[in-house]
């Protein structure tokens, strides 16, 4: 029996000649939280494309155990629906009408934005546009979540404290999630285990459990450690690599005149 | 605040104070009409050339009161209601249909283009051959020149639509008329009534045109028959009547640009 939430097997995907995603594999179990890190441009939405079924894969089969919900980087929510109307079309699949008010207001309470329901996303700021999104995904009953790089336009500060929201959010009603970020501190704090993928074509490089329970904080040991093997295994670690060589600053610099 | 037009003073010069607007906004036209006083006091200006602001007042009361005036601006008004309204009715769903399939674009988009390029006035003798005189030429006018634009801005405001909206339509299992009454309509909606300004004042000016060689009324005709009767007086009344219709004509337009569901579209 397939116990799996997300199954991939052999994956490949091409956008016309260009090869985005190259035989990939990958299980993800029922409640199980899974970071999916890499460069820029790797295919790390492409990825959340496929398994929501957005995307047909050129090749490889794609199983899925349940609905999913993707939250966008930005500008996910329909910017002609106020924040409650928006979360509002979350809760369409769920099965009956009744409690939907209930829920609705329930959703508001939880992300603390009672007072701005009625807000257009326009009249909101990036990160509380941000909750809403996550609350529109949460609102329904879908079994998989789907993060593409969900705090990514935030300032550090609220992006902190959003992965902290979402980790209360997932506890009260726990969920499959996939996490596409590019973002390693993001990635070790939040997700069990952390795939990393390499540059185009996709593929995966390596796979890293974070033995420490949920939730982290991103000064946690584990955390701390489990980035520095991502960046080891990207070859950027401070300790082995000089980022920017003393040259290259001093060329920066005579060109900024 | 004006919708839609001075939603960001940064980029639009220095702001005027909200109570001096109305004052800035008369400025030109006083002065405009402030020098036709004077010139033709002093007789400047023969009344031959450019009849005197007391003529064209006088006249532009009597042509009031009787109301020829305003039965020209009806007749006129219903002709670019029935000839932008076809245009809008036909021109948006081939624009929809052109947003979303490459084929209808290929197929659609080479003889929109000719056509858009076709000056309307240039089927004015086909106008008068097929519909004689009256409204049926005009409206075909009107029509001829804004369904065109009408369907292109449509074509390309549904090009345009974020990928991301329609992902999450089929996140939430929005599809078929679902999607595109509450997806797609609405992500277009901002553009479509810019198309719809713009379209609209392309009518007005089309109508006049249409009326002063296939009508019988309306303020085109009137136009043509002042001219004919030398009534350089009667003249002018119109011409101001038919500037004032268009400018409410899209400050009524305009009001649609206020309505909190399209108000994104202005202010990003």
């Amino acid at each position: 029996m397939n116990d799996k939430a997300v199954r991939l097997q052999s994956v490949s995907h091409h956008f016309g000649s260009v090869e985005v995603i190259r035989d990939l594999s990958l299980e993800v179990s029922h409640g199980e939280y899974v970071a999916v890190v890499g460069p820029s441009g790797s295919g790390k939405t492409t990825l959340l494309n496929l398994i929501s079924g957005f995307l047909e894969p050129s090749s490889g089969t794609i199983t899925r155990r349940g609905e999913s919900r993707m939250v966008h980087q930005q500008d996910g929510l329909y910017p002609w629906l106020t924040a409650r109307e928006n979360i509002a079309l979350g809760l369409r699949t769920r099965r009956g009408t009744a409690g939907r008010p209930g829920r609705l207001e329930a959703m508001l309470d939880l992300i603390g934005l009672n007072g701005f329901a009625d807000h257009y996303p326009h009249q909101l700021s990036g990160g509380m546009r941000q909750r809403v999104e996550l609350a529109r995904a949460l609102a329904g009953e879908a079994e998989i979540l789907l993060l593409d790089e969900p705090f990514s336009a935030l300032d550090y500060l609220t992006r902190v404290r959003l992965r902290g929201e979402l980790e209360r959010l997932i506890r009260e009603r726990p969920r499959t999630v996939i996490l596409v970020t590019h973002h390693l501190e993001e990635a070790a704090q939040l997700a069990d285990r952390v795939v990393l993928l390499t540059g185009r074509p996709a593929r995966i490089r390596c796979v890293l459990e974070i033995p420490r329970p949920r939730p982290r904080r991103p000064t946690d040991p584990a955390v701390v450690e489990a980035v520095e093997r991502l960046l080891g295994e990207l070859g950027a670690d401070p300790e082995t690599s000089a980022i920017i060589p003393p040259d290259h600053v001093a060329r920066a610099d005579g060109g900024g005149r | 605040m004006e919708a839609g037009l001075d939603s960001r003073p940064a980029l639009r010069g220095k702001a005027v104070p909200e109570d001096g607007r109305w004052w800035f906004s008369l400025a030109v036209p006083i002065a405009v009409v402030g020098l036709w006083v004077v010139l033709s006091q002093v007789g400047a200006i023969a009344p031959a050339v450019l009849p005197s602001p007391r003529a064209v007042v006088v006249c532009l009361g009597e042509e009031l009161w009787s109301g020829r005036l305003g039965d020209d601006a009806i007749a006129s008004l219903f002709r670019v209601a029935v000839g932008f309204g076809l245009a809008v009715l036909l021109g948006i769903p081939a624009g929809l249909a052109m947003g979303h399939s490459a084929l209808a674009r290929a197929v659609l988009l080479p003889a929109i283009n000719f056509f858009r390029s076709l000056s309307p006035l240039a089927w004015i003798p086909f106008a008068i051959l097929w519909f004689g005189i009256g409204d049926a030429p005009a409206i075909f006018l009107i029509f001829m020149a804004t369904v065109f634009p009408m369907a292109l801005a449509t074509t390309a405001a549904v090009v345009s639509i974020p990928s991301v909206y329609l992902r999450v339509a089929q996140d939430f299992g929005l599809c078929g008329w679902e999607r595109l009454a509450k997806v797609v309509l609405p992500a277009i909606l901002p553009q479509v009534i810019t198309a719809l300004r713009v379209t609209a004042g392309l009518a007005w000016l089309v109508v006049v045109a249409a009326e002063m060689i296939a009508g019988r009324d309306g303020l085109g005709f009137a136009i043509w028959d002042a001219r004919n009767g030398l009534r350089m007086d009667l003249l002018v009344a119109e011409m101001i009547v038919i500037g004032i219709v268009g400018v409410v004509l899209d400050r009524v337009l305009l009001r649609l640009m206020t309505l909190p569901s399209v108000r994104w579209g202005y202010e990003r």
